[in-house]
């Protein structure tokens, strides 16, 4: 069976783009959360795979992190915040699905192309990793634009840290240090959002991000 | 030796930079950091000089600082040693009379840290022997010169001068990375040493000139690039003018020197023509704009301005002379510009010394606000005379041996083979004549009108001498100008290694010349003798007072007083820096200021008295500085509207440039 190590990390990493595709079209807060924690735990698995096939057991390590903080710590906390502030469930955004669909469609094919020619010298596991790593950084990013939501924000900038981590494992011989600075610094992030989401609450009594700007005197 | 020597020395500047900032508001602060930076800058000298006179095996050492693959490297040969001589010369002298003159000062606090870290950049500039050294410490000069320039910045002026020097000085340094940047290539050997092997086509030749043309020229002052500099000089207190205009420009000229004649290699015909033409224009730009200006201080800074003209003539014509391999005539161009940068430390350091202390006596730097100074100060009065003979080349003082020595070079230009030079060259020698003229004009106005007639003002009236120290700095300088002047050959047989590092030829030895005479080429061609004139001058004056006192007669006579040429009492009848000025602003103005003059008459019967606009416009600012400031302003004032966009159109602009560039990646590739 020499393929099943391609398949397999393949099939994760397909599986984190295919559910980066699904944080796309949500359009309600709870179920972004659930699917983000989905995207944590298929992430999870990638990373463990990756273990596994590169004999790396300091990765497994990344896993558990991934697992822990990204699939239930965070997203818990997310909800939570939801609940505490009680904001409404739609999330408003700024562009419709379809054309949001056809966008991030374009950037997969994209980000195949760049990375599929410019890696011509790594092993077929790295490529296609990076590949799919850089298709859900740039989904991750599409998110964040298309929403006008603080928290669903939050979340497309967590994605596109969980599409950094495909990458940085997918790659043979990254130390672990760059994990944890990843995992710490998404927590970090976390934090320092959350905080600023209760400040923007306390003081405009929403979480929409639009307040800020009318509050800076500009029209959309 | 001589160069731990001097690195010590640096490094007690520094610390007293460091002593200044604490002790700065109290009143040990100034006689503290100002005796300190004297010591150290004389000791500095003194090892300057042993090294340039002992012409040793040029010292060199590599500190682990800076660039952890490169260090800092330091090295004083011979170039650099007679660089280190007019610095700590020039500082000394500063420090000397800035015992005296610092004590006025109002703001203390914002003078003390930054003078002797000024003084320190400056030696550091010419000991450094790598690239990034030579940056990082012509920047650290910049920026400490900067501070002590805005010293003052209550004054919207100085404020003013401070941002135009700040802009021009970060341009100019941001053109000499680039230019040594192309002297590296693409191996990025940035030890001078390394440079000086490497070999370079044309276009990186002609790239990298125009960058230092436009880095160092900026720096000294080269028309157009002059425009931060009579604004920034006289803005600082007097000692650090003295020190900018008389030191720092010629750390510019350095590093012109360092780049252009030794890290280039060859020269080629054409960097001499451009040199060439540059410096004739600043040349007489300079002493023009110097001519119309009525602030004693921005008059000298101006005038700095055609001295640095001078010294590229000499520059330039070096460039010539090595480039056709006439080493004789090129040596005695490059002699005879460092000659000149020499003597104009000397004497602009002398003179601003000068405006330093009129400026302390009277609170004044308007000339049409002064007059009769002679009377009231008499000692600084006759030092400043002597800055002002020697400034405008009158024998027997030194000024006149470097232009001498100049048009010596200029002379040689016949037979250079190639035909442009040798008609631009000619062209530029007029040019540097009439300049010679104007500047003597320039300074019988500028003395004339601050020092003889009778005061303008109460403040003239009440002036009185100056202090100790700032005398003796002062006649210190004016005694080194008449030595220079009287014994040229010593100096110019002190500058040999210089030209024959950078030349391979040197001008023949001048002290075993009879009765001191100084012989460029040869005794056929032309020679001169500064003592024989000086004694000529001495003898002829002494026979004519005592002709006059023996043989006039003794008789008593009675008649009407004379009126000096003004009957009418009142001292704002005399003669103005504005009427002195206005044939020549007549003859110059219309074509390089754009001079227009207009007369307003009231009306018949009206009482008002007529009056006369003359209307000046800076054209070097109207054609090239004015466009760029607007199309500047433009450019921000379009980018200004991103500067109030909403986070999601942030994020979005951040998102298509990432797409956009990975999309290039993808045609691309």
């Amino acid at each position: 069976m020499p393929n099943l190590e391609f398949d397999t990390a393949h099939l994760l990493a397909g599986g984190l783009v295919l559910v980066s595709f699904v944080l796309l079209y949500q359009d309600r807060l709870t179920s972004l959360l659930n699917i983000y924690a989905v995207h944590a735990l298929v992430l999870a698995l990638s990373v463990a795979w990756q273990a596994n096939i590169q004999d790396a057991p300091h990765l497994y390590v990344t896993a558990a992190l991934a697992l822990g903080f990204k699939a239930i710590v965070i997203p818990v906390a997310l909800r939570r915040i939801v609940a505490r502030l009680g904001i409404h469930r739609e999330i408003e955004t700024v562009v419709g699905i379809g054309p949001t669909m056809l966008c991030g469609m374009a950037l997969v094919a994209l980000s195949m192309v760049v990375m599929l020619r410019v890696t011509t010298e790594a092993t077929p596991i790295a490529r296609e990793d990076l590949a799919f790593a850089l298709a859900v950084v740039l989904l991750g990013l599409l998110i964040m634009v298309t929403r006008r939501n603080a928290v669903g924000q939050v979340v497309g900038f967590m994605s596109l840290e969980n599409g950094l981590v495909l990458a940085a494992t997918g790659a043979r011989g990254m130390p672990l240090v760059v994990e944890i600075s990843a995992a710490f610094s998404i927590l970090i992030a976390f934090i320092v959002i959350g905080i600023f989401l209760f400040r923007i609450r306390e003081r405009f009594d929403t979480v929409d991000i639009g307040a800020l700007d009318q509050f800076r005197g500009e029209r959309r | 030796m001589s160069l731990v020597v001097v690195l010590a020395c640096v490094g007690v500047l520094l610390v007293a930079s460091v002593l200044g900032i604490g002790t700065a508001r109290t009143r040990a602060g100034t006689p503290l950091v100002y005796g300190v930076s004297l010591a150290a800058c004389t000791v500095a000298l003194v090892a300057a000089l042993g090294q340039l006179l002992s012409n040793a095996a040029a010292p060199a050492l590599v500190l682990p600082l800076a660039l952890p693959w490169l260090g800092a490297h330091f090295r004083i040969d011979a170039l650099a040693a007679f660089f280190l001589v007019v610095v700590d010369l020039g500082g000394s002298a500063a420090s000397l009379y800035a015992l005296g003159y610092g004590t006025h000062e109002s703001a203390p606090q914002r003078v003390l840290p930054f003078y002797p870290a000024f003084l320190a950049g400056m030696n550091l500039v010419v000991l450094a022997d790598d690239a990034f050294t030579f940056l990082l410490c012509w920047e650290f000069m910049s920026l400490t010169s900067w501070a002590l320039v805005m010293s003052h910045h209550r004054d919207a002026d100085n404020r003013r001068a401070g941002y135009i020097y700040l802009v021009m000085a970060s341009f100019g340094t941001f053109a000499l990375m680039l230019a040594f940047g192309l002297l590296a290539g693409p191996t990025g050997g940035y030890a001078f040493e390394v440079m000086r092997t490497g070999q370079h086509g044309p276009l990186i030749a002609a790239l990298v000139l125009t960058l230092v043309l436009l880095g160092a020229g900026s720096k000294a002052g080269l028309v157009p690039l002059h425009v931060w500099l009579p604004l920034a000089h006289p803005a600082a207190p007097s000692h650090v003018s003295a020190l900018m205009s008389g030191v720092m420009t010629k750390v510019a000229v350095y590093g012109f020197i360092r780049i252009v004649l030794d890290l280039l290699g060859t020269p080629s015909w054409w960097s001499s023509m451009a040199v060439l033409t540059l410096a004739g224009i600043t040349t007489v730009m300079g002493v023009l704009y110097a001519l119309m200006q009525h602030d004693l201080k921005r008059l000298l800074a101006y005038h700095t301005v055609e001295n640095i003209g001078i010294v590229f003539i000499g520059l330039g014509l070096a460039l010539g002379f090595k480039a056709y391999a006439m080493p004789l005539a090129a040596a005695l161009a490059l002699t005879a510009a460092l000659f000149h940068v020499f003597n104009h430390s000397l004497f602009k350091s002398l003179l601003f010394f000068g405006a330093g202390s009129v400026l302390t006596a009277t609170g004044e730097r308007d000339m049409e606000r002064l007059g009769g100074l002679i009377h009231r100060m008499p000692l600084a009065a006759f030092a400043f005379l002597v800055g002002c003979a020697a400034i405008s080349a009158l024998p027997p003082l030194n000024g006149f041996v470097s232009e001498w020595l100049t048009f010596q070079a200029i002379l040689l230009s016949p037979a250079v083979p190639q035909w442009g030079l040798k008609i631009l060259v000619p062209g530029v020698g007029a040019l540097l004549a009439l300049s010679a003229a104007l500047a003597a004009a320039c300074f019988v106005k500028a003395y004339g009108v601050t020092f003889l007639g009778r005061p303008r003002t109460p403040v003239a009236e009440k002036a009185t001498e100056t202090d100790r120290f700032s005398l003796v700095a002062m006649f210190t300088l004016a005694a080194l100008c008449l030595l220079a002047g009287i014994l040229p050959g010593f100096v110019i047989d002190a500058l040999a290694p210089v030209s024959q590092a950078l030349i391979g030829s040197r001008v023949p030895v001048q002290a075993s010349d009879p009765w001191l005479t100084i012989v460029p080429i040869a005794a056929s061609r032309s020679s001169y003798d500064g003592l024989l004139v000086f004694v000529f001058i001495g003898l002829a004056g002494l026979t004519t007072a005592m002709a006059i006192h023996r043989f006039a007669s003794h008789a008593l006579r009675r008649s009407a007083a004379w009126d000096c040429g003004f009957p009418d009492p009142s001292p704002a009848t005399q003669y103005t820096a504005a009427s002195f000025a206005q044939p020549i602003r007549r003859v110059y103005g219309t074509l390089a200021f754009r001079a227009r003059e207009r007369v307003e008459m009231p009306p018949p019967g009206d009482a008002r008295p007529a009056v006369l606009h003359v209307s000046l416009r800076d054209l070097v600012w109207d054609w090239f500085y004015a466009p760029v400031e607007g199309a500047v302003a433009t450019a921000a004032g379009r980018l200004n509207q991103f500067q109030f966009l909403t986070i999601r159109k942030y994020l979005s602009l951040v998102f298509a440039l990432l797409v956009i560039l990975l999309l290039v990646l993808a045609i691309w590739l």
